[in-house]
């Protein structure tokens, strides 16, 4: 099959689902699912950059958007929750 | 009432010229005349074989120097708005056992992560990659450590250290530039070297390993301060 | 059928996401969603200035090793604009220290008054 039939098709499934996802980020009212959702948008658009031939700017964006960022959510999750305990 | 008529309309404006702007988009087929110029002398000129490379570290090293020096800012407002008091300074952190598998995981990998952040950044010039997303698996791996640990106790001084000492070093190497070539950040010091081995282009080697630990410890120090953060309640 | 390539693609994604995300600043009210709001809406914009630098078909920035190819200049027609990737770059990194300002920002304000409803906090209000 040709190369940029395929590419063409991984962007668009990716595409639907980080959308809907990005809604669920937004919509949703426990807060721990919408950070993850945030964060696998992230890690969707970072394989979208790699489908771009950016893989500098994918790299960066898998590392730091969704690695380190959803960690120092969590880290804030964490200690409001202790707190209304 | 009155808002949400107002946030609808905001949105629909947006959307409206998102439209417009996408209905006369064409895709390119050649590149733009800035980026014709990097294409055809990055290779000649900076000796790198990545091309964004060359831009970030070189041709728009004022850039970078400038994206360091906010995350720096940003690091230092944070452990500014984190800061604990001296009560809380000295104590642990009650965590349920954390699993075994994790503890031993983290024996193992945290050192091949460090090696794989550390190869990354010497060879920004060569593959994908660089300074950014070196420091970034660096602390990525200080992550690992305190999951693993929560109450581990990481050197403040040793962080702030490589970060002081990466950065006033990244200026330094951008100094020669003017005695020794063209002008500030050129990295033509010395010869430029064999295109595409692991000692050419100049000082972008030098340079992106620089700025990869001063992120890395960047990085990790706000990872820390977050995590020092937890103590107080 | 001739709009669907990948840079179309991407551009309709980046676009839809950023009107996500600025929807959702305008009308949450927790500071933690208005916050991941923020970072939907900043991968958005990345991802549209990056679809912006791509060429269908083209290669990623990195010269070959090969000496022909750099002899024959024709590096200028395999690879994608590498000026928007290497902004994109500097962007995502920034836009990790200022998720990391705000959510200190966050905890501070979740200190002093126990909630992180923005409408409880209107001490500048009259």
């Amino acid at each position: 099959m040709n190369k940029e039939i395929v590419f063409i098709i991984i962007a668009l499934i990716l595409g639907i689902v980080s959308l809907i996802l990005a809604l669920i980020a937004i919509h949703n009212k426990k807060l721990s699912v919408a950070i993850l959702a945030a964060g696998v948008v992230s890690l969707f658009a970072s394989v979208l950059y790699l489908l771009m031939a950016a893989p500098d700017v994918a790299m960066t964006e898998a590392a730091i958007g969704s690695g380190l960022s959803t960690l120092i959510f969590f880290y804030v999750l964490n200690k409001i929750k202790k707190s209304n305990a | 009432m009155l808002k949400n008529t107002l946030i609808a309309l905001v949105i629909a404006v947006l959307a409206y010229m998102f439209y417009n702007v996408y209905n006369t988009y064409e895709t390119r087929t050649s590149l733009s005349g800035v980026a014709e110029y990097y294409a055809t002398n990055a290779a000649k000129e900076v000796g790198a074989a990545n091309i964004v490379t060359s831009i970030v570290v070189t041709y728009r090293g004022f850039d970078t120097l400038g994206e360091v020096t906010i995350l720096f800012l940003t690091a230092s407002i944070i452990s500014f708005f984190l800061k604990l008091k001296e009560e809380d300074e000295n104590k642990s952190i009650k965590h349920g056992i954390t699993s075994e598998l994790l503890i031993t995981a983290s024996q193992v990998l945290v050192p091949i992560i460090f090696l794989f952040g550390i190869y990354v950044f010497i060879n920004g010039h060569l593959t994908p990659g660089g300074g950014f997303q070196g420091g970034a698996i660096i602390a990525t791996g200080v992550a690992l450590m305190i999951m693993a640990n929560p109450n581990i106790r990481i050197n403040n001084h040793v962080i702030h250290w490589v970060e002081s000492i990466s950065g006033v070093a990244f200026v330094i190497v951008g100094l020669f530039g003017i005695v020794l070539a063209g002008g500030f950040l050129d990295n033509r010091i010395s010869g430029l070297g064999e295109f595409g081995t692991l000692f050419s282009a100049g000082a972008i080697p030098i340079i992106y390993s620089f700025i990869g630990l001063k992120v890395g410890a960047e990085i990790s120090n706000i990872l820390n301060k977050y995590q020092k953060s937890q103590k107080e309640l | 059928m001739e709009q669907l390539d990948l840079g179309h693609i991407s551009l309709a994604i980046g676009f839809l996401l950023i009107l996500i995300g600025f929807w959702g600043l305008l009308t949450q009210k927790n500071i933690i969603k208005i916050i991941v709001a923020f970072t939907i809406l900043d991968t958005g914009i990345n991802i549209l200035i990056v679809s912006l630098g791509y060429i269908v078909g083209k290669t990623a920035p990195i010269v070959d090793n090969s000496v022909e190819q750099l002899e024959n200049h024709n590096v200028v027609n395999s690879i994608v604009d590498p000026v928007p990737q290497a902004l994109v770059l500097t962007a995502i990194v920034i836009g990790f220290g200022v998720t990391a300002l705000m959510l200190a920002y966050a905890m501070k304000l979740f200190n002093a008054k126990k909630t992180l409803e923005i409408n409880k906090f209107n001490d500048l209000k009259w």
